[in-house]
């Protein structure tokens, strides 16, 4: 019962963090008033990045590498969005599209048809004395490659810059009332465009941890529609750091429920554990999305000074 | 006389734009009405599923007339998808992009598990289904190519789908409702809800319709991988269209022509056919990019010439 509860919570955790690291980079991006469509192509240009460095430099090279390559597609974003004023749902749609295209095309072009020359050595679990010791959480949550362990650092750290800065406050300023706070003298686009590009990072980041710790390799369309999903998980965590961690928590558990059903002998369907994740991101945007306070100006405003 | 070689390009170039034209008519008339649906490729598989099923079952009943009710009952089942995106997003406020793109991940897993588990051939050794019998299949429009009547079909289609838009009340209030919603609540009494559902329905509708006539127009059985991403694609062939229904008939035929060609390419010089979609990315951009510069010196009117 013990490896049956450690292995579903590991499972949950694998699939939480690289969820997380986008999931956190796009509560930014909404608390300044846009929805950034264009992240599921941020994150597979940050996995293709990160697996390209990752075979020719070290782990270090290859996390900062990755992190360029979503943002570097993110500023394609800003720059319509923010500067072009342009749709930002067809924008960032076509971004995606756009990412999707270039890595696939890139991959084949430099490793061949099959692509199935690169594979990298994955980050090791770097396990934490003590804490990883205890029962059943301590694998799941303390055992982990080291760069999860910046999701744990980066949430109290991004809720405390939100709530506790003024830089915080003017962020949400703008995505609850853009009027308001250009009226303040705040600088809108600026903030929004650095907001994009912040939501690029971790995008890339959530790509990088894709290969760099957890698959060791790179496959055209891998991100999956983690993007998409990582909205939703915003969404679920009411535009909060930590109830976006416990969203994509939640999440992950839901999706590692394949793990105990394997466990557990029940034979159903394997699509239909493929398609989980999907489903339950539909059930809990109906169950949620009509009661939870979203930034009023999301999705609509956009930027005019 | 066009010789052999030309005959065949063309006809295939006009048989890939077939469903690229009628998905693009379906994202176009939801963008009309403002209702973002990114979930054509999913309505189109739906469509298909459902299509092959009908025909595989009905055609000993029903002889020819079985393409009829599997054309039909396809579009039904892609309306129907569309459907689910429509109550959350009424109900529940779910933003339609996400929705659609969530229901186009569940339905590559359904026909998946279709073409593995109800639907598989009788040995079962290949997932996909039995082929179409003869009867069932679309008859070809110029013989010795595989030039379908799917292509009329998507012809007609473009010219109602016009005519409705611009020459009928219906079709005004979907404009009005998608250029300015507060105004056709307010001044023109529409009802805003009906409107976009019946558009979601439209827009499932013709993407179902667009995987039916592939179906028995072109691959006669249904697998997995039945889309190369034609529902994205007509993301590009809508927006370049600037939403007309004419134009997208233009404009998917283009991409048709496109998308034929980097197959040919990536045959023979080994160019890879994902760099279509960064063609289309490209252009999407470049429209909006357009767009936004132009809008800029004059101001929009309320209501965008169709």
């Amino acid at each position: 019962m013990t490896d049956v509860a450690s292995g579903f919570l590991e499972s949950t955790v694998r699939t939480a963090t690289p969820l997380l690291f986008a999931a956190l980079g796009e509560t930014v991006v909404e608390r300044s008033g846009v929805i950034n469509i264009a992240l599921e192509g941020s994150i597979i240009c940050g996995a293709l990045g990160g697996a390209v460095a990752a075979s020719h430099a070290g782990a270090g090279t290859s996390w900062i590498v990755a992190g360029i390559s979503g943002m570097v597609l993110a500023i394609l974003l800003a720059v319509f969005v923010v500067v072009l004023r342009s749709d930002q749902i067809i924008t960032g749609t076509a971004i995606t599209l756009l990412g999707l295209g270039l890595t696939g095309a890139l991959y084949r072009q430099i490793y061949g048809p099959s692509g199935a020359a690169l594979t990298i050595a994955t980050m090791p679990a770097a396990s934490i004395p003590f804490l990883s010791g205890i029962p059943i959480i301590g694998r799941a949550f303390f055992s982990q490659p080291a760069a999860a362990y910046l999701v744990y650092v980066l949430i109290p750290i991004m809720s405390w810059w939100m709530y506790r800065t003024h830089s915080g406050l003017a962020l949400r300023a703008i995505g609850e009332n853009p009027a308001a706070a250009v009226a303040a003298g705040i600088r809108a686009a600026r903030i929004q465009f650095a907001a994009i590009l912040f939501g690029g990072l971790m995008g890339g980041v959530a790509g990088g941890f894709l290969v760099i710790a957890q698959a060791g390799t790179f496959s055209e369309g891998m991100s999956a529609g983690r993007g998409f999903i990582a909205i939703a998980i915003v969404v679920l965590g009411r535009w909060r750091p930590a109830g976006v961690a416990i969203a994509a928590l939640v999440f992950g558990a839901t999706t590692a429920l394949q793990y105990l059903f394997q466990t557990m002998g029940w034979n159903l369907p394997y699509q239909l554990f493929l398609a989980l994740p999907y489903l339950l991101t539909l059930l809990a945007l109906a169950g949620i999305a009509g009661r939870a306070h979203a930034p009023a100006s999301l999705g609509k405003w956009i930027a005019n000074d | 006389m066009i010789d052999l070689a030309t005959l065949t390009l063309v006809s295939d170039m006009l048989v890939r734009a077939t469903p690229l034209i009628l998905a693009g008519l379906a994202v176009a008339f939801a963008f009309q009405a403002g209702v973002l649906n990114i979930g054509a490729e999913g309505q189109l598989l739906i469509g298909a599923a459902s299509a092959t099923a009908i025909a595989l079952a009905a055609t000993p009943l029903l002889g020819r007339a079985v393409i009829l009710f599997s054309l039909t009952g396809g579009a039904a089942a892609g309306a129907l998808w569309a459907l689910i995106a429509a109550e959350l997003r009424r109900r529940y406020q779910v933003l339609e992009v996400i929705s659609t793109i969530m229901l186009n991940f569940v339905a590559i897993f359904l026909v998946g598990f279709l073409v593995r588990g109800p639907l598989q051939e009788p040995t079962h050794v290949y997932p996909q289904t039995l082929e179409l019998p003869p009867q069932a299949r679309l008859p070809l429009l110029i013989p010795g190519t595989r030039l379908h009547a799917g292509f009329a079909i998507a012809i007609i289609t473009c010219i109602t789908g016009w005519w409705i838009l611009r020459h009928t009340a219906a079709g005004f209030r979907l404009r009005v409702v998608g250029a300015n919603p507060d105004a056709a609540r307010m001044a023109g009494r529409i009802n805003i809800e009906k409107t976009a559902r019946n558009v979601f329905l439209i827009s499932g509708a013709l993407a179902g319709l667009a995987g039916a006539i592939e179906i028995h127009g072109v691959t006669f059985a249904l697998y997995e991988n039945l889309s190369p991403g034609y529902g994205y694609t007509a993301i590009a062939v809508a927006l370049l269209a600037a939403l007309n229904p004419l134009l997208v008939l233009i404009t998917g035929i283009f991409f048709g022509a496109l998308e034929t060609l980097a197959s040919a390419l990536q045959r023979d010089a080994g160019i890879p056919a994902t760099l279509v979609s960064v063609l289309e990315a490209a252009i999407i951009l470049l429209v909006l990019a357009v767009q936004s510069i132009r809008s800029r010196r004059v101001p929009r009117t309320a209501v965008s010439e169709t």
